[in-house]
């Protein structure tokens, strides 16, 4: 079992957690959105190898936050919460 | 020497010790320049090559593999052939891939080992088998053959259930497809490697590719780990890496690789001659050959590249099989092994152009690529051979995502993934 950190409580077991997401995938605004602009917002993910910046949730506190994480070795670099001075 | 495989040449090879053996596919250097070339020498890319060759007399194909042939989730899936799924498009495809795999022993003088020896969806509650009966119903007005089960038919094909009073998912009864079964999976991508090298493919392993070459905005080739290998028509099978590809290529995907575990027990005698998924369980087994109970489950939850499970998954996965199957609660797990899928919003796979001129995408089969190899080879080739769609290819095609024309198969994985 790998332990996540999260920036409310502190390590706890991977099974609390749930992916949100790509990090920085900021939804579009406005009425004349291009259909493309949507469809990336929407469906495209960067899925990279290696170092990805990742939403996450713990689900048992509901706090989303971000999570540097290596999707290789899966070891985690960094956990911040939403909206401080860590993240997009 | 021995060229083509039967009852006779095995007779004549017995007599003669076993010395004329030839090896099944060519290794040969890398050509400069091909008139195609297929990255991913899993079943898919094989395949691809094959059909290239086979539907449309091309066979100055390279198929460029970075470890070895078969090696990524070719050898690592639970061998399930089917074609259970519920909307149109997708039984088009399925069913091609299925109708494929009936014949492909012979097609390929292989021995792919497919046993069509049937497949039950459990339902576990009289809504599920509303669901069921509906799935049912889709499939036959669709030309699949279905059966809706009584829990006295499920009770017929897998005695060995736990059809006790207080079981946690009891049964109401299953969606049944006869014609299902299992295939052998090594079998597939070796005879597709050894028809294709018959047919003039090159198979190169240990060729990584590194990067792409384009030119006047359209891909001309690919620079490897062997050198720089040119052809004005690329198709790309790599699954759980297709990401990283389109990466190199400058577009991205609808994609989410994520690690998908299995494992089997040690062997044992016969004792359940069907493959049985249960949605409750989140679990689907069935027995190899060899003797082995085949297990798979869901996905692992974590976005990953690491071609290993995580326990919390195989965990789950284990307490679901007993729940099923108590009488399997002494059995030793032998191997435990994961591949890395590529999971597509809707759970249906993407076949077409790529946003990169000359550059053709196979994937996002995410779970259930194994079963649909044929297809996937045969509609890749028709793209990289004529450069357009067929009708079974297009409902796939990448804009479905800007047109929200979505094939939504979520059910038609069997887990919930």
């Amino acid at each position: 079992m790998q332990l996540f950190p999260c920036p409310f409580c502190g390590p706890r077991d991977e099974t609390e957690f749930h992916y949100g997401g790509d990090a920085g995938n900021v939804r579009p605004d406005g009425a004349d959105v291009p259909i493309d602009r949507w469809a990336g917002y929407l469906y495209l993910r960067g899925n990279p190898k290696g170092t990805a910046r990742e939403i996450w949730v713990h689900m048992n506190c509901g706090e989303f936050f971000v999570m540097e994480r290596d999707t290789i070795t899966h070891k985690v670099l960094s956990s911040a919460a939403l909206g401080g001075e860590h993240t997009a | 020497m021995t060229r083509r495989y039967s009852a006779l040449s095995l007779f004549k090879e017995g007599l003669a010790g076993q010395t004329g053996w030839k090896q099944a596919w060519r290794s040969p250097e890398p050509k400069p320049a091909y008139d195609a070339i297929v990255i991913g020498g899993g079943g898919h890319g094989l395949a691809t090559a094959y059909y290239l060759a086979k539907n449309h007399g091309i066979t100055r194909v390279a198929v460029l593999e970075k470890g070895w042939i078969g090696g990524g989730n070719t050898g690592r899936n639970t061998t399930v052939v089917r074609s259970n799924y519920y909307y149109p498009e997708s039984v088009a495809l399925y069913g091609l891939a299925h109708r494929l795999y009936e014949g492909l022993s012979k097609d390929l003088n292989y021995n792919v080992m497919l046993s069509q020896r049937g497949m039950v969806n459990l339902c576990h509650s009289t809504a599920e088998m509303e669901i069921g009966a509906r799935t049912v119903n889709a499939m036959q007005i669709n030309g699949i053959d279905a059966e809706l089960f009584s829990p006295e038919d499920v009770r017929r094909v897998a005695p060995i259930y736990n059809f006790s009073p207080d079981a946690r998912f009891p049964v109401f009864g299953g969606i049944w497809q006869g014609r299902a079964g299992t295939a052998r999976h090594d079998a597939v991508a070796w005879g597709y490697a050894r028809a294709a090298s018959r047919l003039g493919v090159d198979i190169i392993q240990n060729c990584e590719i590194t990067d792409f070459i384009i030119e006047g905005g359209r891909c001309r080739g690919v620079q490897t780990s062997r050198g720089a290998i040119r052809a004005d028509r690329i198709g790309m099978a790599v699954a759980g890496h297709s990401s990283v590809l389109a990466a190199k290529a400058g577009f991205r995907l609808p994609i989410n690789s994520y690690a998908l575990q299995a494992c089997v027990s040690e062997p044992v005698k016969p004792i359940l001659d069907t493959v049985v998924l249960s949605p409750g369980c989140g679990v689907y087994v069935s027995q190899s050959d060899k003797g082995e109970i085949v297990i798979g489950g869901g996905l692992d939850r974590i976005p990953s590249y690491a071609q290993r499970g995580n326990l919390p998954t195989l965990e789950t996965v284990i307490a679901g099989l007993l729940e099923m199957f108590p009488i399997f609660g002494q059995l030793k797990l032998m191997r435990q092994w994961a591949g890395i899928v590529d999971v597509v919003p809707d759970s249906s796979p993407i076949i077409g152009p790529s946003p990169l001129p000359n550059l053709f995408l196979n994937c996002g089969w995410g779970t259930g690529g194994f079963k649909a190899i044929p297809a996937g080879g045969t509609l890749l080739a028709n793209l990289l051979a004529t450069g357009k769609h067929n009708d079974i290819s297009r409902p796939f095609d990448l804009d479905r995502f800007a047109s929200g024309r979505l094939i939504d198969e979520a059910a038609g994985s069997g887990i919930a993934h």
